[in-house]
């Protein structure tokens, strides 16, 4: 008999990576999402059965050696506290976006594709999840190539109801295909000095050099790490794949990648910059902390603007969700407590507030075919309750109080007077007062005007894509009143990654 | 001079790399882009390849001599790169299969691979 407990870490990714290459096999019909919905709700379940054996057992990490290789040979997966909180997020929203995702899809993908659609679906998630639970650095890129490829292949099904799908995924595989590219760069470099690929062992090895700060390969091993990544968590500049594949992609890939993919990008370079690199490293011996904040800050501000400026709801969402990652790298850059935990609780909070918009915006393009700002007007009486949904996720952005969107930027702030950093602090809160007009620019349509042309038509959303939608945005007001165990468990991580007692 | 000349492996990584990435981004066809992400990808290959090189070293095999223990037949070149390479050029592969499929459902889809007229139509797009 299989002994489920003991096998946790590695099941997290086997499961769903046979259960999404079975998918192919599923035929057409209502069997594929089915299949989907069984895959992601198993998956979900055990990276719950996870985390609880995590923090039952009181160890810093629960520690898995595949194959019962040693971890310096083999590859090692190792669950801490902050992987097991970032693989809840991807695999819980993962199970919520697939229940959302059937009339969706039935809607704007050809059924006879349907199996081949939750196939790469599922191996996306999978890549994600593998990403995030693995110690082997060369193993992060295998999993980030297996999460890109599907990615790519899932914008690109965007192309029946707009051909533009196909340019924007294009778009992304190539600079995709570079950032990936200049890690796996940045992780032979560090091969040539430290000998091994284990995230740990890399670290120990490193210390152990006494002119760290000098050595040349270092140095390049970190340039082509810290570009990489930027491009992987599309830090501005570095986010032009970003709106196009976010606006052309098939709603519920939208909703998926926003709320998933660049959130794991972030997590990469948590485990890079500071579980190998290491914090003394990162952000004293190099000015990496004043590069960071500065594209953060000028991310924030510029791409809110950029979001002021769309006429489609999608690309403003999309816009918003660079800005975003402005304030999760702001956030981490600060390498004081505080910020490193609103960045990780941010993670969380960003990906179910943004997730739930775009799964809204998706009822809007079941409903009335378009998710122009043109055809959401006077939806708020046609549609209330996915609408109320919208706003409410829209009101998390800004970081109003009571929305989960307020308690990261309060950590932010926080984290920026520890740090000294007061500029910071007036960023972020420019930055909510530019959410306040292109959040107000959705409300203003919405409630403010009256049906007209393909709107006047539209109709409440089904109950199988208000569910989801509610789930999410009730989870980001739930954290938002009590926000206890996002809070908690972000400080302890933040504190593991800081190098203090967990 | 001769140690720059000595590393020529790694002067070559980078030119195929530049070359590649020139193509990327300078290049209108998307096809001449995807064969020049190819290359691009191809020279960090030929930089694990080089990383693994041990002097005087020969391929990594072990055989059983006289007295019946295995020995290695003398220094031999790390492995790990050659592998872990190996998985690159698989992932490579699928990159290029991926953007191929894209393109020809681009080409359907437009009539054309050239990057400029594409962005002409898709301003009619907009419209």
């Amino acid at each position: 008999m299989l002994d489920i407990q003991a096998n946790l870490p590695v099941l997290v990714v086997v499961l769903p990576l046979l259960g999404g290459i079975l998918t192919t096999f599923t035929g057409r019909g209502l069997l594929p999402w089915a299949w989907a919905v069984a895959v992601t709700g198993t998956t979900f379940a055990l990276t719950l059965r996870l985390m609880a054996t995590l923090l039952e057992s009181g160890a810093p990490y629960i520690s898995y050696e595949l194959g019962n290789w040693p971890a310096w040979w083999g590859i090692e997966y190792r669950v801490d506290l902050l992987n097991a909180f970032i693989l809840l997020v991807v695999a819980g929203v993962g199970f919520v976006t697939t229940l959302y995702a059937r009339l969706s899809v039935r809607k704007e993908i050809p059924e006879d594709r349907h199996n081949f659609f939750y196939a790469v679906w599922i191996l996306a998630i999978t890549g994600l999840l593998g990403i995030t639970v693995t110690g082997d650095a060369f193993n992060v890129y295998v999993l980030l190539e297996i999460s890109s490829l599907t990615v790519y292949a899932l914008i690109a099904m965007g192309k029946d109801a707009d051909r533009r799908a196909l340019t924007a995924a294009l778009r992304y595989l190539i600079l995709g295909s570079v950032g990936a590219s200049f890690i796996l760069l940045g992780i032979g470099y560090l091969m040539m000095v430290t000998g091994t690929l284990n995230m740990e062992d890399m670290h120990n090895q490193l210390l152990r050099m006494a002119d760290l700060n000098e050595h040349r390969t270092v140095l390049v091993a970190f340039a082509f790490l810290v570009v990489g990544l930027s491009l992987k968590m599309a830090l501005y500049p570095l986010h032009m794949w970003l709106p196009k594949a976010y606006t052309y992609a098939p709603s519920a890939v939208s909703a998926l990648l926003a709320a998933t993919a660049t959130k794991v990008g972030v997590y990469m370079a948590f485990r890079f910059l500071f579980g190998i690199f290491g914090v003394g490293f990162s952000f004293y011996a190099m000015p990496s902390h004043l590069i960071l904040l500065a594209m953060a800050s000028l991310g924030i501000v510029f791409s809110s603007l950029s979001a002021i400026r769309q006429t489609n709801a999608k690309s403003l969402l999309a816009y918003s969700s660079v800005g975003q990652i402005g304030y999760i790298v702001a956030g981490f850059s600060l390498a004081n407590p505080n910020g490193v935990a609103g960045s990780i609780v941010h993670i969380f909070n960003h990906a179910v507030t943004k997730g739930g918009m775009f799964m809204a915006l998706g009822a809007v393009a079941y409903r009335v075919g378009g998710t122009d700002l043109r055809d959401l007007r006077g939806l708020g009486k046609k549609m209330p309750l996915t609408m109320a949904a919208l706003a409410l996720g829209g009101l998390g952005l800004i970081g109003m109080p009571l929305t989960a969107g307020f308690v990261s930027k309060w950590y932010l702030v926080k984290g920026a007077f520890d740090a000294g950093m007061w500029g910071l602090a007036v960023v972020v809160l420019f930055g909510s007062l530019l959410a306040l007009v292109y959040v107000w620019r959705l409300i203003e349509a919405i409630y403010f005007q009256e049906p007209e042309g393909r709107s006047a038509e539209a109709t409440e959303a089904p109950l199988s894509m208000l569910i989801p939608i509610w789930i999410l945005i009730g989870m980001s007001l739930y954290f938002g009143v009590d926000a206890t165990f996002t809070g908690e468990t972000a400080m302890r991580a933040a504190n593991g990654l800081l190098g203090g007692a967990p | 001079m001769t140690e720059l000349l000595g590393i020529y492996n790694y002067w070559i990584y980078i030119i195929l790399m530049m070359i590649g990435f020139y193509g990327v981004i300078a290049k209108m066809n998307l096809i001449k882009q995807a064969i020049a992400l190819g290359l691009f990808q191809t020279g960090i290959f030929l930089f694990y390849i080089s990383m693994a090189v041990v002097d005087g070293g020969t391929a990594p095999i072990w055989t059983t001599i006289g007295d019946g223990s295995v020995k290695a037949l003398g220094p031999y070149d790390n492995p790990l790169p050659h592998v872990l390479i190996l998985t690159a050029i698989v992932v490579s592969v699928s990159v290029l299969a991926v953007a191929l499929a894209i393109i020809i459902n681009i080409k359907r889809a437009y009539g054309t691979i050239e990057y400029d007229e594409i962005q002409r139509l898709e301003g009619d797009d907009d419209a």
